[in-house]
């Protein structure tokens, strides 16, 4: 189980969880893995093409995953999962 | 320090500012400390009722402010201009005839935004984002900073009385360090590029409730930007160029200055007329001019940046995106700059203009010229660059990283030291002759 965790504006559909344990040796399995216990998030994380919504960005340890091997990348039990707001600019 | 008072009416907040409203998908929030959509993870955006915004902005009501950027007060989000705060804005458009024809351009203005109280532009959206966390009472302002941001939100926060926390790449430029614990800021550097400094930001944000100038109050913070086009179009006799060229680090200033310009032909204080916007990226980091190259708009981020340009060394740009459809709508570009040439850049407006940008503004000037070879910028076009930061900020940039900045014997333009009496400078000025 590795953890991913939840920023505020994601956790009314998590029901003020800041930190779940969710399923899944890939980063595309643990983000299906946190839908199935919280389905709402679906509609707020996942793009029309299914994908992770552009606006969405993954970090895996603290590493965007998109300089990883994307939704592909693979997850063990002692990472984290980081969803945050596509949102950088200084 | 005090701001004058205006002379002349502007209509109260809640009948001109309507809420927040998603870029992405259109959902509306109210006022606040948000800055993302809860539907769709978009960027929130200020909705203004421009009947109410123009009803009092006219070009008669503006002559009879007092310079600055409150006097554009209708269209920037805050409830009433703020008693206190640094005098911000109303920087020169200044015509450079000299350095033009070196660009390979017939008409050239700078806008020289050098010359804000802590050095950049970045005061201009730290002045409204600042007006804001003082309505909302943050109880800090912050910011994760390539550098200037980091000085414009130390003097803002100095000037309001405000504890200031600038996260910063821990290699930044020191004269940027410098320049934000004279403010009296706690500067705290973070091991990793800018995007790690903000992601981190993202999540202190969340926690802490401090008023990070361009995480929760990005969307005030942005706004701030548009003051440049409103001083480009008012110093212009209320008209606007033919083509804008601005640094792109984010893209939001980019965007915003075209969303001022749009604004203005809103509220029918300039005609209308096309505007070809040209962005300037340093090539060490050009996630958006990759993109645009490509014939693209899907961002693919910047692992490393590896440039001088610091303050535009953004490797997961916000409105990267919006930037590229901004340089198509318009029929403009954005350019991909070596560092060579922005240093060569720096030289060229230093020695024929009198105005010493930092390395932003070399990417500027240099994107001008680019855009030129390319044909965006054509025969005859009216051209007006924003150069956005001061070279004292970079101080190495000049001399391309190599040097520290400090002239020294040897460099052109530097005589050897000589006695204090009139027979050994003429000994010198006759060697040199």
């Amino acid at each position: 189980m590795s953890t991913v965790r939840i920023p505020p504006t994601l956790r009314a559909a998590t029901g003020g969880a800041k930190q779940v344990e969710v399923p899944g040796g890939t980063v595309r399995e643990v983000v299906a893995g946190l839908i199935v216990l919280h389905p709402s998030l679906e509609s707020q994380l996942i793009g029309p093409d299914g994908d992770l919504n552009r606006f969405v960005n993954a970090f895996l340890n603290d590493t965007d995953v998109r300089h990883l091997d994307a939704l592909d990348t693979p997850v063990g039990d002692a990472d984290t999962l980081v969803l945050l707001p596509a949102m950088a600019g200084g | 320090m005090a701001i004058e008072t205006r002379s002349s009416p502007v209509s109260t907040a809640s009948e001109r500012i309507v809420g927040l409203r998603c870029r992405n998908c259109g959902r509306a929030e109210p006022i606040g400390l948000s800055y993302v959509c809860l539907a769709c993870f978009g960027p929130l955006e200020v909705e203004y009722d421009y009947a109410v915004a123009g009803a009092t902005l006219t070009h008669q009501a503006i002559a009879a402010r007092a310079p600055g950027i409150w006097r554009y007060a209708e269209l920037l989000p805050v409830d009433a201009s703020p008693s206190r705060g640094l005098p911000v804005g109303s920087t020169p458009l200044l015509a450079a005839d000299r350095l033009a024809p070196v660009l390979g351009l017939d008409r050239l203005w700078i806008k020289d935004d050098t010359r804000n109280p802590s050095l950049s532009f970045k005061d201009r959206a730290v002045a409204v984002a600042a007006a804001r966390a003082v309505e909302f009472g943050v109880e800090a302002l912050a910011c994760a900073s390539t550098g200037n941001l980091a000085g414009a939100t130390a003097a803002a926060a100095a000037a309001l009385g405000l504890p200031a926390y600038v996260f910063i790449p821990a290699d930044l430029e020191p004269a940027k360090v410098d320049h934000a614990l004279a403010y009296g800021a706690t500067v705290v550097p973070v091991e990793g590029t800018y995007d790690d400094v903000n992601r981190l930001c993202l999540e202190v944000a969340d926690e802490t409730g401090w008023g990070f100038v361009n995480i929760n109050l990005r969307p005030f913070y942005a706004e701030g930007s548009k003051t440049l086009a409103y001083e480009v179009a008012e110093s212009l006799g209320w008209r606007s160029p033919d083509v804008v060229v601005a640094p792109v680090a984010s893209g939001a200033m980019f965007t915003r200055v075209a969303r001022g310009f749009e604004e203005l032909v809103e509220l029918g204080l300039i005609a209308p007329r096309p505007i070809r916007f040209v962005g300037g990226q340093a090539a060490g980091c050009a996630p958006v001019a990759t993109a645009w190259a490509a014939g693209t708009d899907v961002i693919e981020p910047v692992r490393t940046p590896d440039t001088i340009v610091r303050s535009l060394a953004i490797g997961n740009p916000a409105d990267g995106r919006y930037a590229v459809e901004l340089a198509n709508a318009t029929g403009g570009s954005i350019e991909a700059i070596d560092d060579e040439v922005t240093a060569a850049a720096i030289r060229d407006v230093a020695r024929l203009e009198g105005i010493y940008p930092e390395t932003a503004g070399g990417v500027t000037l240099a994107a001008a010229a680019a855009a030129r070879r390319r044909g965006v910028i054509r025969d005859g076009d009216e051209v007006v660059a924003l150069l956005t930061g001061n070279g004292l900020k970079t101080p190495d940039a000049r001399t391309l990283g190599h040097g520290d900045g400090i002239a020294r014997p040897g460099e052109p333009g530097l005589a050897p030291s000589i006695r204090p009496s009139l027979s050994a400078f003429e000994r010198w000025l006759g060697g040199e002759a």
